[in-house]
């Protein structure tokens, strides 16, 4: 363990520690934009510069000494950081109203925290170069004017999922992320999988369906057998977003473009909502006492006829446990053991 | 899976053979090219270049159908190089000295004919696997969906075994499961030979235990397969058919069969959420609740059971198929259908079960259990075999199999072989993700991807419409030229079902498991 002390505070942490994980286990907020807990550090925005020891330095990259004396709030890392968020803010779209990101989006959080003015903006706003966005995948758009190149949707391609398809383009003021070649992201390697959009600080990477759920339930993905732990985003009626269950000890809130978009399924129009009984050639609304009779009978008249061993089910490996087993309890109890399911397929 | 997923981490170096990993399982996917890039070795074995593929250090491109004469030349490398694990040989297992013997027979160089795969490649995988421990065998239906799909998983299981990779973690033979709950399905007794938990019908005190559970007398004899069904219809031997979540008309092989034998029934009931195309063939078709609306639990690809909740009501008059099956055994007059909750009925599992016995909704609540989990305080499975094997000594038993080739081979007539598999975008028979139109824009249609030799020599181009035909049936789909396959092996999803891979397939069965071999059929293809 090592010792340290964070604006006065004396911490304890474990060896290895950088200072900002020092900071975040004292509770002391140290602003960071490029920094995720689920990816290495970069050190790129330079937004969480601290004084340690009388040295400025990244927080996100420095490792606690024993005895480190660090300061997160001097007059020189106040003037330091708010010039940096000033570079970042000053190309900066700035319609934060209209944003999906408004009110979460980490940009705005830091700013509020370094004392940016609509005074200092005036000052600082370059006219934001019109670059087109980036609308050519279904599920997620990228717009760069909204982009602070903290590189986290890039570090998460390769970190996360292994596909690395995205990178930083071009040089300077032309910087911006981008695939091979500076395709559209549809025609790129890009998996869609959408967990650059959930890491991105600000609303650079948006949704394309971006409805706020009102609640969440914790569900499981109902796609193939990997299981994720997912939570389902309600609206009204309506299931209107997924996101990735972090508590689940089987994805760790990682998803797949199926499991985080493909639940279109559910509030679809052409769901099946009442029985259907086909009547001479035509199927014909039923209610269910009517429906669960017509079978009852029939399966009862084929026993009799034929045998039990006539009636054969085929049960799912999309329903629940529960499900599967009292269809097999059904078809059992008729006095056949003709059940299976598709697990063959 | 012997194995949980969280183990892949700790393998130092994987063989993934027959699976796709990245388009059918993603997330296991991510966890596997994590772990390369932390410098876990992988080696690849499919027909086709799949993505997993390119994180490969050897990459095995097999002809379809071959998977056993690659395991087991592999095998024969690492018995002739004394790459096996003696020690757990000697404690834990028996019948090695007849499996090794069997091995000793095998000529690497007929493998490699057969299989289409330089012997010196085989040979590097094998060392690569034997050399690094822990290993872990992953697979899906590119090992199982063949006639001989029991004898290609206990050839992988031999390996396994030889190598001691069974019991401990980063290790074992993992068969990624393909559907949300099919581990369930099976561990729930929906299979015509088994009650919940894998007791046989056959034997006289399961069957006991569970007629006088269920106030029925069940018949000791198994039931018809799946795939037999339809044939046993078309033989007028069944009458009355009730499928719950399935659309056969899409996913069986040699869908012609199936449409003749559904029109056979006296009586065919579909439960499903929409109008498929095994609906037309219903007399009754009942409205189902999504898993978003319902409760219930589900077990994963790592034995792993877990929570579902209900989210949002069903849309109209839709029921759960729990509250469906219910009502309908009341209806038959049938014992114990008259539970409320589908905690009841899992309560009742976990009587029945022994494997489940300490399995309750209030241990779920906050994350699953991996089964075997035998008590109310045992805490799971993740790792199985870890002591001892199943069998009464509790040992594991090598058995040795031969390679037999797949039923269908190319011919004059039919000079393509044609295997399938899914996308990254859709799922199945497309029920569900072709009904979101994001999905369906990053995947619109089929495309039979072909190679680019294949291509040349039949003047095809991208998007190019072709005629597919086997001995069963024909379609009409687009084209895509592709790197990823050898000159003679095509590659078809079965999403689509204007464009159905499955009227081509091959209905022929492995004998053991009843598995159809989707992945091996002779085709032609014209331009059109």
């Amino acid at each position: 363990m090592l010792k340290l002390t964070i604006n006065g505070l004396e911490v304890e942490v474990e060896n290895g520690s950088t200072v900002l994980d020092a900071a975040k286990k004292a509770g002391i907020y140290i602003p960071t934009l490029c920094y995720h807990p689920d990816l290495p550090t970069f050190g790129g925005c330079r937004i969480c510069m601290v004084d340690t020891d009388g040295k400025i330095v990244t927080a996100c990259r420095a490792p606690v000494k024993d005895g480190m004396v660090v300061k997160t709030d001097t007059e020189e890392v106040r003037q330091i950081r708010m010039a940096n968020v000033e570079l970042i803010l000053a190309s900066h779209n700035k319609d934060c109203q209209s944003c999906s990101r408004n009110n979460t989006c980490q940009l705005q959080e830091i700013s509020a925290f370094v004392g940016i003015t609509s005074e200092r903006m005036k000052r600082i706003r370059r006219s934001v170069e019109a670059v087109k966005v980036d609308d050519s995948n279904p599920f997620f758009h990228r717009d760069h004017t909204k982009c602070v190149l903290c590189g986290i949707c890039i570090r998460t391609c390769e970190e996360i999922n292994g596909v690395s398809a995205l990178d930083f383009a071009f040089r300077g003021f032309h910087t911006k992320v981008s695939v091979l070649g500076d395709k559209p992201i549809k025609d790129s390697k890009c998996e869609s999988c959408g967990e650059c959009l959930v890491r991105c600080p600000t609303g650079a990477l948006y949704r394309t369906e971006p409805e706020v759920p009102e609640r969440e339930v914790e569900s499981v993905c109902t796609y193939c057998g990997v299981g994720c732990g997912i939570k389902l985003g309600v609206r009204g009626e309506k299931v209107v977003q997924v996101t990735g269950n972090k508590e689940s000890t089987v994805n760790h809130g990682d998803l797949c473009v199926k499991g985080r978009f493909g639940f279109d399924f559910i509030n679809h129009p052409d769901r099946l909502k009442t029985p259907l009984i086909k009547k001479s050639g035509i199927f014909t609304e039923a209610s269910w006492d009517e429906a669960l009779a017509f079978i009852a009978d029939k399966m009862k008249d084929i026993k009799d006829k034929h045998g039990a061993d006539a009636l054969a089910g085929i049960s799912s490996a999309r329903c629940t446990n529960e499900e599967n087993y009292m269809f097999q309890k059904l078809i059992r109890s008729m006095g056949t053991n003709n059940v299976d399911h598709c697990a063959r397929l | 899976m012997t194995n949980s997923i969280n183990d892949i981490a700790e393998a130092k170096a994987f063989f993934i053979i027959g699976s796709n990993t990245t388009e059918t399982h993603p997330v296991i996917g991510y966890r596997i090219r994590r772990a390369c890039k932390n410098g876990a070795a992988l080696i690849v074995a499919d027909p086709r270049r799949t993505k997993i593929a390119e994180n490969a250090d050897v990459f095995l491109q097999l002809r379809p159908g071959t998977n056993a004469a690659l395991i087991l030349g592999m095998a024969k490398v690492i018995l002739d190089e004394n790459l096996h694990n003696l020690d757990f040989i000697k404690a834990r297992t028996e019948g090695f000295e007849e499996y090794a013997a069997e091995l000793r027979k095998i000529d690497l160089e007929e493998m490699a004919k057969i299989t289409g795969v330089e012997a010196e490649k085989i040979a590097r995988a094998a060392r690569i696997y034997a050399e690094n421990d822990p290993a872990a065998i992953l697979y899906t239906m590119g090992i199982t969906q063949h006639t001989s799909g029991t004898d290609n998983v206990m050839a992988l299981a031999g390996l396994a075994t030889m190598t001691g990779n069974l019991g401990k973690r980063g290790g074992g033979v993992n068969p990624l499961r393909g559907q949300n709950n099919v581990q369930g399905a099976c561990d729930t007794g929906a299979l015509p030979n088994v009650f919940p938990g894998y007791q046989p019908v056959s034997s006289p005190e399961a069957n006991k235990k569970f007629s006088e559970a269920y106030g029925a007398k069940i018949p000791d004899k198994p039931g018809i397969q799946m795939t037999k069904m339809f044939t046993a219809a078309l033989e007028g031997n069944l009458k009355g058919l009730y499928i719950m979540g399935e659309n056969p008309v899409v996913s069986e092989p040699d869908i012609c069969k199936i449409q003749n034998a559904l029109e056979k029934f006296d009586l065919v009931v579909v439960q499903d959420l929409f109008f498929t195309e095994t609906a037309d063939y219903a007399d009754v078709v009942l409205p189902a609740a999504s898993f978003a609306e319902k409760e219930g639990t589900f077990v994963n690809t790592e034995r792993r059971v877990q929570r579902g909740r209900k989210a949002v009501n069903a849309p109209g008059e839709a029921k759960s198929d729990f509250e469906i099956l219910c009502e309908l055994g009341q209806k038959l007059g049938l014992k114990g259908f008259d539970f409320t909750d589908p905690a009841e009925a899992m309560q009742e599992i976990a009587e029945l079960n022994p494997k489940w016995k300490g399995i309750t909704y209030e241990r779920l609540e906050h994350g699953g259990l991996n089964w075997p989990c035998l008590d109310e305080h045992h805490p799971g499975t993740p790792i199985l075999y870890g002591e001892k094997f199943l069998r009464e000594s509790g040992k594991a038993l090598f058995k040795a199999v031969t390679y037999q080739p797949p039923q269908e081979t190319q011919d004059k007539d039919y000079p393509l072989i044609m295997t399938t598999g899914r996308s990254l975008y859709h799922y199945h028979t497309g029920t569900m993700t072709r009904k979101s139109d994001g999905l369906v824009e990053l995947h619109e249609m089929e495309k039979v991807m072909i190679s680019k030799e294949d291509a040349e020599r039949l003047g095809l181009k991208e998007d190019d419409k072709v005629r597919l035909t086997s001995r069963r049936g024909e379609v009409v789909a687009g084209v895509k030229p592709v790197r990823e396959l050898k000159e003679g092996t095509i590659f078809m999803t079965f999403h689509f079902a204007e464009s159905c891979a499955n009227q081509l397939t091959n209905s022929a069965l492995d004998p053991v498991s009843g598995i159809p071999e989707l992945k091996v059929c002779a085709v032609k293809m014209e331009k059109i």
